[in-house]
């Protein structure tokens, strides 16, 4: 680029990568794991002849045409970065890196195919053939975030290659490059998460529907099907949570330390609440709970379990002060809505064993529908834990960030070019989902003669308004 | 052959691919740019709409394919590639955004106006994407990139006769396969105007992409020798072959032939993607760095091509599936409310 705008892209190449990460990871749940919820309504309308199942399967299909085609352009963004930004990166690691991304090819080829062939089907395709077009959506999404979850997995755990001694690699071991040692439990908790994160974000919007007076069994059923979807979802991910934390402690000392803001080595180690780690090692501020990280990282030794501390490790290969107090406040959003949420699912479940119906007071629809930005948020807290935590590493004790950046100078102005487009798109995806439920609203009853599946159509068209609140 | 160059065929394979269908899906935004004003282009917008709406997602796949498979088995090349091109790399993904973007909400607004915003960022992107990255492939055949990881010139790079020629013979192929596809699929829902209107652009298209390879060949010689010798020696029947499909599509498109056209232009694309790939053998970036220099351990090429025979045992009887059912008109739109319902 020109000299006059020569500034230092590394910083501003980190800023990219983490807003367009950011930015995708939003419209991947939905696309991991909405499909399966199309397919609980679209059984049910087959099955049991409910026409408002029905009418869901068709309407949330339709949304995810939509949120697709930007998760898969925002997706197509991030692989051009890595050349980008990253080209030094890639250029040394891109033998080994690269491997999980290649297998991903193989579910994203069939998740494209077989969204479209779901979602242009309706009308033509037979009911049964038509729903089993939509089971390789659910498995290419689940596969597709293992293996890109993998990836990260290995910049956190590299293993599977051979460096020759001008530190150039040699020999590569795909398989032990996918199944590196941090990928089981960082894929498992991601798959979990887009469940649970894409069932509240779709449930949001029927509570709110709801909250303003929709109260039609078509609501019901729009909030319940994606709702237990989460519920279900959420003390599993405490569990896979709770077990990828006790790894991170055994295996990335440095990544825990951050976490739990240990300035120096020792036994005994409350677990803060809030607060913050000042430069001279101190921590002020914050409710500390004695003895809980020790006893959660190592339950038979209780508080007697030593964690190790940041004066462990050389200040050179540690996250900066700035940088663990990013990711305890991450790891406090987290650990704290993931608890808020998996207590709203406990409230619906005993209402539901008890009772067969939602919990009758309206603040359970006020927090339901808070609950769709509250698990957006708490899983790009999870994310900022695991990438920051990471600092000053791109690949853990092999690359630092600044090695593997562009040497180009005008990545400061792609950065802001891209915030400016991905701004705009974000904002009329909103609008556009919007407009779409306000208009099949308005529509009220389907157009007599769109029955769906052909004239065969065992589905008699709705009769009851139906109405899709968005926003 | 051994396992470097059968990655460097799989890498072709996919360019080819993504020419061939991603292409075509380009130059269906650009019939939509210059289809006129809102009334006037209705027609052959919605044709358009209705055409790549169910497959332009798969086709783009190839596109990361191709990425994925650079980068992973000729790391170096792809690190030199990101390094020098950064300028239209950054403007075809954003060009990327845009296009698939408000492609799917054209779909999904009904406002006049909305759809003529959405429409117009859909086509002027679809024009801007294949020319950068037809600009692309002119900075790497003519030489412009060096090897090493290195950065070659930022502006001169994708500025030059090559990257010129690259660029605008990308957007008329594409222009030119699109349009005859489009011939297809109008006659497939009996359309006869609309038809008729695309047949006479696929002509006035494929003549000229005719003329830009022609000057092309003189472009090559002054600017790209490289490349021009092996096209003038081992490429030269794959050459030949381009000619005579191309040729051969226009005559049939002028007397109103389709079927044989759809498969004869496809041909002549074809055969031109994979005459530049022979023409830079063995290189991967010419002159510099040879696809066996450039290649990963055995073990990454191994899985490449593992992942290669899966996909052409699940993705490709797949793809067929989706482009049968698609020409059977059994995938004629989204949910059951169909756009159909007017603006
Ligand atoms: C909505 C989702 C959600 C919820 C409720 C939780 N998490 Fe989480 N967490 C994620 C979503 C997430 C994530 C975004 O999906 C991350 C980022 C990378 C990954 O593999 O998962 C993550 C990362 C992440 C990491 C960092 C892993 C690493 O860097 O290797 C740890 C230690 C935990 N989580 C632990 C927990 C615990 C103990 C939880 C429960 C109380 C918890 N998470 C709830
Ligand atoms: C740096 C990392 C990433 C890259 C390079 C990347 C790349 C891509 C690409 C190219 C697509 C479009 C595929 C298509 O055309 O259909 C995509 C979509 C998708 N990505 Fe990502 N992605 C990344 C991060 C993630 C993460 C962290 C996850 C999940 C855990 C994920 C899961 C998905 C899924 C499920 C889709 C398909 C559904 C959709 O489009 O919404 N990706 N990604
Ligand atoms: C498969 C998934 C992912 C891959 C392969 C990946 C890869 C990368 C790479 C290569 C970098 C630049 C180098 C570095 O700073 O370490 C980076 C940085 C970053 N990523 Fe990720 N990422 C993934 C998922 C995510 C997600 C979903 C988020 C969401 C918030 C995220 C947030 C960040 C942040 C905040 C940084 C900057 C860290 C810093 O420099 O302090 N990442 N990531």
């Amino acid at each position: 680029m020109m000299s006059v705008l020569a500034i230092d892209p590394v910083p501003w190449a980190r800023s990219q990568m983490a807003f367009t990460l950011g930015f995708h990871i939003i419209l991947v749940p939905l696309g991991v794991s909405w499909a399966a919820m199309v397919l609980i309504a679209n059984y049910r309308a087959i099955k049991k002849d409910d026409n408002d199942a029905l009418v869901l399967a068709q309407r949330w299909s339709k949304f995810m045409a939509v949120t697709f085609a930007v998760g898969a352009v925002t997706g197509t963004v991030l692989t051009f970065e890595f050349g980008l930004l990253w080209p030094r990166f890639m250029g040394k690691w891109g033998e080994a890196f690269g491997v999980p991304f290649a297998v991903e090819g193989l579910f994203f080829f069939t998740e494209a195919i077989f969204v479209a062939i779901y979602i242009y089907g309706w009308k033509r395709l037979k009911p049964w053939p038509h729903f089993w077009t939509g089971v390789p959506i659910v498995i290419a999404g689940i596969g597709g975030s293992i293996s890109v979850v993998a990836a990260n997995a290995w910049m956190n755990e590299p293993s599977g290659f051979t460096l020759n001694s001008a530190g150039k690699v040699v020999e590569v071991n795909a398989l032990d490059v996918i199944f590196n040692k941090a990928m089981p439990y960082e894929a498992a908790h991601m798959v979990v998460a887009a469940y649970l994160v894409g069932g509240f974000l779709i449930a949001s919007v029927y509570a709110m529907g709801m909250l303003r007076g929709r109260n039609d069994r078509y609501h019901r059923l729009g909030f319940i099907i994606p709702f237990t979807v989460a519920a279900l979802a959420t003390p599993v991910q405490m569990a896979v949570g709770d077990t990828l934390a006790r790894w991170v402690y055994q295996n990335e000392p440095i990544k825990f330390a951050a976490i739990e803001m240990v300035p120096k080595t020792k036994s005994d180690v409350p677990e803060t609440l809030l607060g913050h780690l000042n430069s001279d090692g101190t921590v002020s501020g914050g409710i500390p709970i004695p003895g809980m990280a020790s006893i959660l990282s190592d339950p038979k030794t209780g508080t007697s379990t030593v964690v190790e501390g940041r004066n462990a490790f050389p200040t050179s290969d540690q996250p900066t002060i700035a940088q663990v107090n990013t990711v305890h406040l991450a790891w406090d959003v987290m650990i704290g809505l993931g608890t808020l949420l998996f207590l709203l699912s406990v409230w619906f479940g005993l209402s539901w064993l008890f009772r067969r119906d939602l919990p009758k007071t309206r603040w359970f629809l006020r927090i339901a529908a808070a609950a769709g930005i509250l698990s957006v948020v708490t899983m790009e807290a999870g994310w900022v834990v695991t990438e920051v935590g990471r600092q000053p590493w791109i690949v853990f004790e092999q690359m630092r960030v600044e090695d593997g950046a562009t040497t180009n100078t005008g990545v400061w102005i792609t950065f802001l070019v891209i915030v400016a487009v991905y701004v705009v798109v974000g904002v009329t995806t909103i609008l556009v989902l919007r407009g779409m439920g306000r208009r099949w609203r308005e529509a009220g009853e389907l157009d007599e003669t769109e029955v769906p599946y052909g004239p065969r159509g065992s589905v008699e068209r709705p009769g009851a308004p139906d109405e899709v609140p968005v926003g | 052959m051994n396992q470097s160059d059968a990655v460097a065929v799989v890498l072709f394979f996919g360019v080819t691919a993504y020419a061939l269908f991603g292409g075509a899906d380009f130059g269906a935004g650009f019939w939509d740019l210059i289809a006129g004003g809102a009334e006037r282009g209705e027609r052959p917008r919605a044709m358009v709409d209705h055409s790549i709406g169910p497959v332009w997602e798969a086709n783009h796949v190839w596109l990361i394919f191709c990425l994925v498979v650079l980068w992973t088995a000729f790391a170096e090349a792809f690190a030199s590639i990101t390094l020098t091109l950064f300028v239209p790399l950054t403007l075809a993904a954003l060009g990327i955004v845009a296009r698939g973007s408000s492609f799917a909400f054209r779909k999904a607004v009904f406002r006049t106006r909305d759809r003529r915003n959405f429409g117009a960022a859909f086509a002027f992107s679809s024009v801007l994407v294949p020319y950068c990255m037809g600009a692309v492939a002119g900075a790497i055949a003519s030489g412009r990139v060096p090897a090493g990881g290195k950065a070659g010139d930022p502006w001169e790079s994708w500025i030059n006769p090559t990257s010129i020629l690259g660029g605008v013979l990308a957007v008329t192929v594409c222009a030119y396969l699109s349009a005859v596809y489009l011939v297809w699929d109008s006659r497939r829902l009996d359309d006869a105007e609309m038809a008729e209107y695309f047949r006479r652009r696929a002509v006035v298209a494929g003549a000229v992409a005719g003329i830009v390879a022609f000057v092309g060949i003189f472009v090559l010689r002054s600017d790209a020798r490289y490349i021009f010798d092996g096209l003038t020696s081992r490429a030269l029947p794959l050459v030949i072959v381009s000619a005579l499909c191309g040729m051969g599509s226009l005559f049939l498109l002028v007397r109103g032939a389709s079927r044989g056209a759809r498969l004869l232009s496809i041909g002549a694309v074809a055969t031109v993607v994979i005459g530049w790939g022979v023409a830079q053998w063995p290189y991967v970036l010419p002159e510099s760095l040879k696809v066996s220099q450039a290649a990963a351990p055995s073990g990454t090429l191994t899985a490449v091509l593992v992942v290669f025979v899966l996909a052409a045992v699940i993705i490709l009887p797949s793809l067929g599936l989706l482009y049968v059912l698609d020409q059977k008109s059994l995938l004629p739109g989204e949910g059951v409310e169909s756009t159909s319902t007017g603006n």
